[in-house]
């Protein structure tokens, strides 16, 4: 099964430089649903919590996906639907405000709760925005709900975060204020990082979405510059375009090339000297290259093949030939927003084979034809792969691990040189 | 609706998984949303699979909602037999499929499939769950093989005890293990060369490595054991009515069950017993020094294991066995026994009854954590979510059934069944109840000059509680802790009491503490010192 078709050359925008070659693919997917960045989403805001409204298969994947991170209580959890809630929703709505009220009396620490959508409640209809609106009157402030959809029908993997925080944006209030807005989860630490560095360019605002607690939303409007931190915010970054935000358009922040143009292009919006710009981050970069040197040792002229999975795949490829000298056999992602990612796709090589979609079984067929030297790809497929004696870095790792800007550079290098060292460092003679 | 925080089984489709990735040669397509592959991860990262689950999914969308889902389960199936050329084909669909309502067991009706034997699943999403799939589905699947052979009613059964006649040795099918069950690998090996041992041959092992071919073998064994009935009850009983073979029912998990297993299937065989067989005067027969766990029960180094204080909860057979083996043959106490098995919920609260235990029958983790708590064991065998709850209040814990984790499925052969499986179980339950002894010793000598900061007990940072963030639960802080008594004033501890208290093993702290305010409260005391301490021991003693 599955089809693929060349939708058309692309050039990068430089005329001279040959086209890169784009392909779409459908048929199997071997991707996350959306309810899978409840993962992360909820350890960046300790005062939310996310009900899924779904089914026991649900409840199986979060859980799967969040692996051994068994806490007494979690702050998500699946409101699953039975025989009784399918055969009528106002039972089923009913049901939810029944669950939700026990669910809210249990955890008073609660500020914000996402209902958030699956596969089963969209294809029967279930309207959680209007479930979220009569639990607004009837909590009346105390408890803030909102809701997005992260089903598998709608969303894959990290989208799931672009609708969390595309649920947030309506709340955010107004304002003219001059200031850098950072959207996308990241770690506390790596937070901190930027914001003193951008403090050192001298953009004293900055804020970030989502904000570390669910109630501080940070302010949007015209003085505001909305820098992505991660590439897969589609549909946040057109609503914050609506409310008046500008938005910047840069690589991402992975790798000491694509932080440093990331930096500078937040530094570039407030008419930071470029003088400036270089004195702050000069060092970051020559720092990062050191840290990178040794990885780059053992990544340079590797074949690299990337399934698609959590959409960081272009900006991964981007950093991974580019800084670490890797070739790239095939870049896939789970689908393309050009618009995002037009800044990623200008630094590929030429002749970049990118694959939108996915047919599974005509990839995996193209990775053993191909034998490259390592593949990214999803934890369904590493260990099939290593028995065919084929070198995997799981991309999950990617979404949980610090891996944005010049100081994490070689980190981010060593997760995929890791690999080939391990593989390496292992005899049996 | 069910709020559901974590789960003891998936829902039903994965139990569906779990045989067709058990066996060789089937094929499962599962008409599912994309994000439904999570799936494949369970056998690929927990048993390690060198291979991904045999199962083509559709991964509909939204778009594909408005056009014909229909013909794309038609075109993955078709794709499907064309690229693994299955020699069975298994048909069903998840959650959301359920509710497109597409039917895909028909549409694979429609289709010409090269002759394949094609086996529709109905499995009810939103009201069953993963060993009732995976049951069901062994189910389905051995009635689709065989219906062709079923003989016609009224014909006589056949004799669990032709083989004699056939001049062959008797030979007997073992059904149930299967990949995400407890220790099966290693059980199925165990079982066989015990069975070797006594003359009898296996004839099918499945789900377990078998393909569809060996399915049809099945009525040419003299008997079937129901090794995990959570998976091969059903099976059981339709080849029972329908080719008259009798079911083994004893699972052989310790000392007494295996005895009884090996007895049970003698009988059913009309096998002579062998004289190792025969039980003793004393109750005991030669055969189980083939186990070292009788012996090391007996040695006096394991007197300090009477009457510890045992919570068990797991699937229904594992937990069954466990309470069995605690109470009879390690001499622990058992303190409280459950299981998510709601299926076969009827047996494991006549185990309980037996101990004089009333049977916690729930999939609420929270529940099963309160009652644990509640409990004040000293050692806790449960799944991986009671090993985090065990984890959490500072009790030891052994893993002795599903769901599981990748350190579940070891390297080395560790079964649970037969003989040696009674060797592993003694290991892995002592153990942890050793560490807490020595965590005993640790606090007895603390005081010791010779003691340095560096002997930090094993379960630092687990055993106290307050550290997690996320522990927030008030019930189970009480259970442990109960500082305050409701209603009629608080009852506080004078600082000799608590002195007192603190000498106390930290096992078993908690347990005297509440016996402790429980007398106070009796007595009418508003304050324990060490004298009431004393005497809330003496009255709880006698």
């Amino acid at each position: 099964m599955g089809a693929s078709s060349v939708i058309g050359d692309m050039t990068t925008g430089l005329a001279e430089q040959p086209p890169l070659q784009l392909f779409k693919e459908s048929g199997q997917r071997e991707v996350f649903c959306g309810l899978t960045s409840i993962v992360w989403l909820h350890r960046r805001m300790p005062d939310a919590f996310f009900l899924v409204v779904g089914s026991r298969t649900c409840a199986h994947l979060v859980q799967s996906a969040a692996g051994v991170m068994i806490f007494a209580e979690p702050r998500f959890g699946t409101a699953i639907l039975g025989e009784r809630d399918l055969a009528g929703l106002a039972d089923a709505n009913d049901e939810l405000d029944r669950l939700v009220g026990d669910l809210l009396e249990r955890r008073p620490e609660i500020r914000t709760l996402f209902l958030v959508g699956s596969c089963p409640s969209e294809v029967i209809k279930l309207d959680l925005a209007k479930a979220a609106e009569r639990l607004n009157t009837q909590l009346a402030g105390r408890v803030m709900v909102l809701n997005y959809s992260g089903s598998g029908i709608e969303t894959t993997f990290t989208q799931g975060e672009d609708q969390a925080l595309l649920a947030m944006v309506p709340l955010m209030p107004s304002s003219e204020v001059d200031q850098l807005l950072i959207v996308g989860t990241l770690a506390d630490a790596v937070e901190d990082r930027f914001v003193q560095l951008f403090g050192r360019l001298g953009i004293p605002v900055v804020t970030s979405l989502p904000p570390r607690r669910s109630t501080e939303l940070p302010s949007i409007g015209p003085g505001t510059r909305v820098l992505l931190a991660q590439p897969f915010l589609s549909a946040t970054a057109r609503a914050l375009v609506s409310r008046g935000g500008q938005l910047l358009t840069a690589p991402y922040p992975f790798g000491v090339e694509g932080s440093r143009a990331w930096m500078a292009a937040g530094a570039d919006a407030f008419g930071v000297a470029p003088a400036l710009v270089a004195e702050v981050l000069d060092p970051l970069v020559e720092r990062g290259k050191r840290a990178i040197a040794p990885h780059r040792e053992l990544l340079a002229g590797k074949r690299l093949f990337l399934l698609p999975d959590s959409q960081l795949e272009l900006s991964l490829a981007r950093f991974l030939q580019r800084e670490c000298g890797m070739e790239l056999v095939e870049v896939g992602t789970p689908y393309l927003d050009r618009q995002l990612l037009d800044a990623e796709l200008a630094l590929l090589p030429p002749g970049t084979r990118i694959c939108e979609g996915q047919d599974v079984e005509r990839q995996l067929e193209r990775v053993r034809a191909e034998r490259p030297d390592l593949v990214v790809c999803g934890l369904g497929l590493a260990n099939p792969l290593e028995a065919e004696g084929i070198a995997t870095k799981w991309s999950i790792e990617l979404v949980f691990s610090p891996i944005h800007g010049c100081d994490q550079a070689g980190d981010l290098a060593e997760l995929f040189a890791r690999s080939l060292r391990r593989r390496a460092a292992l005899s049996f003679s | 609706m069910e709020l559901t925080l974590w789960t003891y089984e998936g829902p039903p489709h994965v139990g569906a998984m779990r045989i067709a990735a058990s066996m060789e040669g089937v094929h499962y397509v599962l008409h599912a949303p994309q994000g439904d592959t999570y799936a494949d991860l369970l056998f690929t990262m927990i048993e390690r699979r060198d291979r991904r689950p045999p199962v083509t999914y559709t991964t509909f969308q939204a778009r594909d909602l408005g056009g014909d889902t229909a013909e794309l389960v038609k075109r993955s199936i078709a794709a499907a037999v064309e690229r693994f050329q299955p020699e069975a084909l298994l048909v069903g669909e998840s959650c959301t499929a359920e509710l497109i309502q597409d039917q895909p067991g028909s549409l694979a009706a429609t289709m010409d499939l090269g002759g394949i034997p094609v086996v529709s699943l109905d499995l009810p999403a939103y009201s069953k769950k993963e060993n009732w799939g995976g049951a069901e589905t062994l189910y389905q699947l051995v009635r689709g093989l065989l219906k062709a052979q079923v003989p016609p009613p009224g014909e006589p059964k056949p004799d669990p005890m032709r083989w004699r006649a056939e001049g062959r040795r008797p030979r007997v099918n073992l059904l149930g293990p299967s990949l995400l069950g407890f220790r099966c690998r290693d059980d199925v090996r165990e079982i066989s060369q015990m069975l070797t041992g006594y003359g009898i041959d296996v004839a099918v092992v499945a789900p377990l490595g078998a393909r569809p071919a060996d399915l049809i073998r099945i009525p040419t064994a003299d008997a079937n054991v129901s090794l995990y009935p959570e998976l091969a009850g059903p099976v059981c009983s339709w080849l029972e009515r329908s080719f008259g073979m009798h079911t083994v029912k004893t699972v052989p998990i310790g000392i007494g069950a295996t005895a009884a297993f090996l007895r049970e299937l003698h009988g059913v065989l009309g096998l002579e017993l062998p004289a190792e067989l025969e039980t003793s005067a004393d109750g005991t027969c030669a055969a189980e020094r083939r186990s070292r766990l009788p012996w090391y029960s007996r040695s006096v180094d394991s007197t300090y294991l009477t009457g510890k204080r045992v919570f068990i909860f797991g699937d229904a057979t594992h937990a069954i066995a466990a309470a069995r083996i605690a109470s009879r043959e390690l001499g622990f106490k058992v303190v409280g026994l459950g299981s998510y098995s709601r299926e076969q919920a009827r047996d494991v609260r006549a185990a309980a009854q037996e101990l004089g235990l009333e049977a916690l029958i729930s999939d609420d983790y929270l529940a099963v954590e309160a009652a644990m708590a509640e409990a004040a064991p000293e050692l806790v065998l449960g799944t991986q979510m009671e090993r985090h709850s065990a984890k959490r209040l500072g009790i030891p814990c052994a893993v002795i059934s599903s769901p599981l984790h990748v350190q579940d499925v070891p390297a080395r052969t560790s079964p649970q069944m037969g003989w040696e499986g009674a060797n592993v179980i003694f290991d892995s339950w002592v153990h942890p109840l050793m560490m807490g002894l020595e965590e005993h010793l640790i606090g007895m000598f603390r005081h010791d000059f010779e003691f340095v900061d560096g002997h930090l007990s094993h379960l630092e940072g687990a055993s106290a509680p307050a550290k997690h963030p996320e522990v927030t639960s008030a019930s189970i802080a009480n259970a442990i802790e109960p500082a305050s008594i409701p209603g009629d004033g608080v009852i506080g501890w004078s600082p000799d009491g608590e002195a007192e208290l603190a000498k106390i093993p930290f096992f078993v702290r908690g347990k005297v503490r509440k016996n402790t305010e429980a007398y106070a409260r009796e007595q009418g005391l508003a304050l324990i010192d060490s004298e009431a301490l004393y005497e809330a021991k003496a009255h709880f003693a006698s």
